[in-house]
């Protein structure tokens, strides 16, 4: 089984968010980066498969600078087979040039299942994943928390409000993973050393024109000063009536 | 001037209520540009509560109709939206960024070859051209952005455009979409245990963390839900959901769900800043909690400090006297 996984890499979810003197964009001086968690599963899965199957390969595949082979090797250590840089500037915040240029790459390259996380926790685009599977003209189902494969066909589970959606597709396919999926593996010792000598290519990203500007990035608005209603039960009743005549929530 | 778009949803041959949002946001842009909003809603035959999308601002109501789109069909929807964008020469798109909107969107926006502005909390019209805020970084930052693809294509996060009332005529349109529905089928949905009502589109949140102790105890704030009359969903943090207390879609914080309900109640969740980032836009925020320095204190509206076993068996009880 021949399966590709894209992946990204963005700041870890502690990161204390510092504007860029560009007012637009995050100021990555002393940020931790890490590979995107719903990512994580996606390897996961694609190593898992893989293994089931007996043979085959894991291919991963991500945009952005240099420092995004650092990301990469995360995967290659975690077991995939090689690599892809798409190496850009720096990652667009349009979903569908990051698409295109993956689409790209993925074209006639003869995957049989091809993977990304189901969103990024940086830029929350939730795109990127169905916008290839159209460019590739390829069946997507999006959250998946539960998949079987079997003689060329899929059955997924995903999240949907108040409950799990029961799809079925054929492959070849693009999947987004939802966490649930697996347990992602850390990467052991040896699997860090390997890593070093697996082949990663490096090639530059063909994104086309983007049809989003972003303005600028500010920091959200400020909650104002909350307040101690009181201690223990006895100052329920006290929010109560702060809820029902001050909030007017209830 | 140009005409909008909205894209609504159904389950089981019945409008969702994000349908009414996505149709007050539409009239919002519409407005602006001084154009009409369509809403466009598909399955296999009559939508139960489909008219009401007039009240809310929706000059036209057109259902497209399959065999195939009872249920949510990925590709065949994709393509019979794509193709009413282009033949009603829409300028603006508009759909929820629920889990069908999220799946549905980016595949239309792909087709028709533009980008796509992605759960977003706020739309307006700057010299003809939509301009959204987007929450990133899970809400610790807000971008700004000018759509400049035509036509523009949004999602609308869940929950913020409170539905507004705006009567318009509401002309139905029914149009039949030949074609199937595509090679991804949907089976069926297997209903969640907790209910129907999810996270991410309750009014209200009862979200619960470690404070909990132990997993069955989260058994208090499904009675404190409760207590609000099938309009509270019970949350979860990282912690108990990496624990396997709750379901991973409970879960509220920047590697799980963002909320903004009008009320959320946090109990025994200490506040570490990946949750603070998913629920710091809810309209008011309570927290109960045994430690007065919980950082959670910090972004809470109003909060009790002491033990959630006493506290919150009370407020069920008080909540319960006015809802009884």
């Amino acid at each position: 089984m021949k399966i590709a996984v894209c992946i990204k890499r963005v700041a870890d979810s502690e990161t204390r968010v510092k504007i860029a003197a560009d007012g637009k964009s995050l100021d990555e001086a002393g940020v931790k980066f890490i590979l995107n968690p719903y990512d994580e599963f996606a390897v996961e899965e694609a190593l898992q498969r893989k293994e089931k199957a007996g043979s085959g390969e894991v291919v991963v595949i991500a945009c952005g600078q240099q420092s995004s082979q650092e990301t990469i090797r995360t995967a290659l250590a975690m077991g995939a087979d090689r690599g892809v840089l798409l190496e850009a500037a720096r990652i667009p915040a349009d979903g569908l040039l990051v698409a295109r240029a993956l689409a790209a790459e993925l074209k006639d390259a003869g995957f049989d299942l091809i993977l990304f996380g189901k969103m990024a926790i940086d830029d929350y685009n939730h795109q990127v994943g169905p916008m290839t599977a159209e460019l590739l003209g390829l069946p997507c189902v999006t959250c998946v928390a539960h998949l079987e494969i079997a003689d060329g066909k899929g059955t997924a589970e995903r999240e949907v409000e108040g409950g799990m959606e029961e799809v079925e597709f054929p492959l070849p396919a693009v999947l987004t993973t939802d966490k649930g999926l697996n347990e992602p593996r850390y990467p052991a010792l040896k699997g860090i050393m390997a890593a070093k000598k697996k082949p990663l290519e490096v090639k530059p990203a063909a994104f086309g024109t983007t049809g989003l500007e972003v303005l600028s990035m500010t920091p959200p608005p400020e909650r104002k000063e909350g307040r101690i209603v009181g201690e223990g039960a006895a100052a329920v009743p006290e929010l109560i009536k702060l809820l029902r005549e001050e909030a007017k929530v209830l | 001037m140009s005409h909008v778009l909205a894209v609504l949803e159904q389950r089981d041959g019945s409008l969702r209520k994000v349908s009414h949002e996505v149709v007050t946001g539409a009239r919002r842009v519409a407005d602006e540009l001084a154009g009409e909003v369509h809403a466009l809603v598909l399955g296999a035959g009559v939508i139960q509560g489909i008219d009401a999308s007039g009240r809310y601002g929706a000059d036209k109501v057109i259902t497209a109709t399959n065999t195939g789109f009872g249920s949510y069909a990925p590709e065949g929807y994709a393509r019979a939206v794509a193709e009413r964008v282009q033949s009603g020469g829409y300028g603006v798109v508009v759909f929820a960024a629920s889990a069908q909107g999220k799946d549905l969107a980016p595949r239309v926006a792909a087709r028709l070859g533009v980008s796509l502005a992605a759960d977003v909390t706020e739309v307006a019209v700057d010299s003809g051209m939509v301009v959204v805020t987007r929450p990133v970084y899970a809400g610790k930052a807000l971008l700004k952005v000018k759509v400049t693809a035509s036509p523009a294509v949004v999602t609308l996060r869940p929950n913020v455009f409170t539905p507004v009332e705006r009567p318009k005529a509401g002309t139905a349109e029914s149009i039949s979409v030949t074609g199937d529905a595509g090679r991804v089928i949907v089976k069926g949905i297997k209903a969640a245990a907790g209910g129907s009502l999810d996270v991410a589109e309750a009014p209200i949140v009862i979200s619960g963390g470690r404070g909990l102790k132990e997993p069955a105890n989260f058994k208090l704030l499904e009675e404190l839900a409760g207590a609000f009359g099938g309009k509270a969903a019970v949350g979860a943090s990282r912690a108990v959901v990496d624990a396997g207390w709750r379901p991973h879609g409970d879960q509220v914080g920047q590697t799980g769900k963002t909320v903004s309900p009008s009320l959320y109640v946090a109990v025994g969740i200490s506040g570490a800043i990946q949750h603070l980032a998913g629920m710091r836009t809810a309209k008011v925020i309570v927290a109960i909690n045994k430690d007065k320095d919980a950082p959670i204190f910090k972004v809470a509206d109003y909060g009790i400090v002491g033990d959630l076993f006493e506290v919150v068996p009370k407020l069920t009880e008080e909540v319960r006297k006015l809802h009884g």
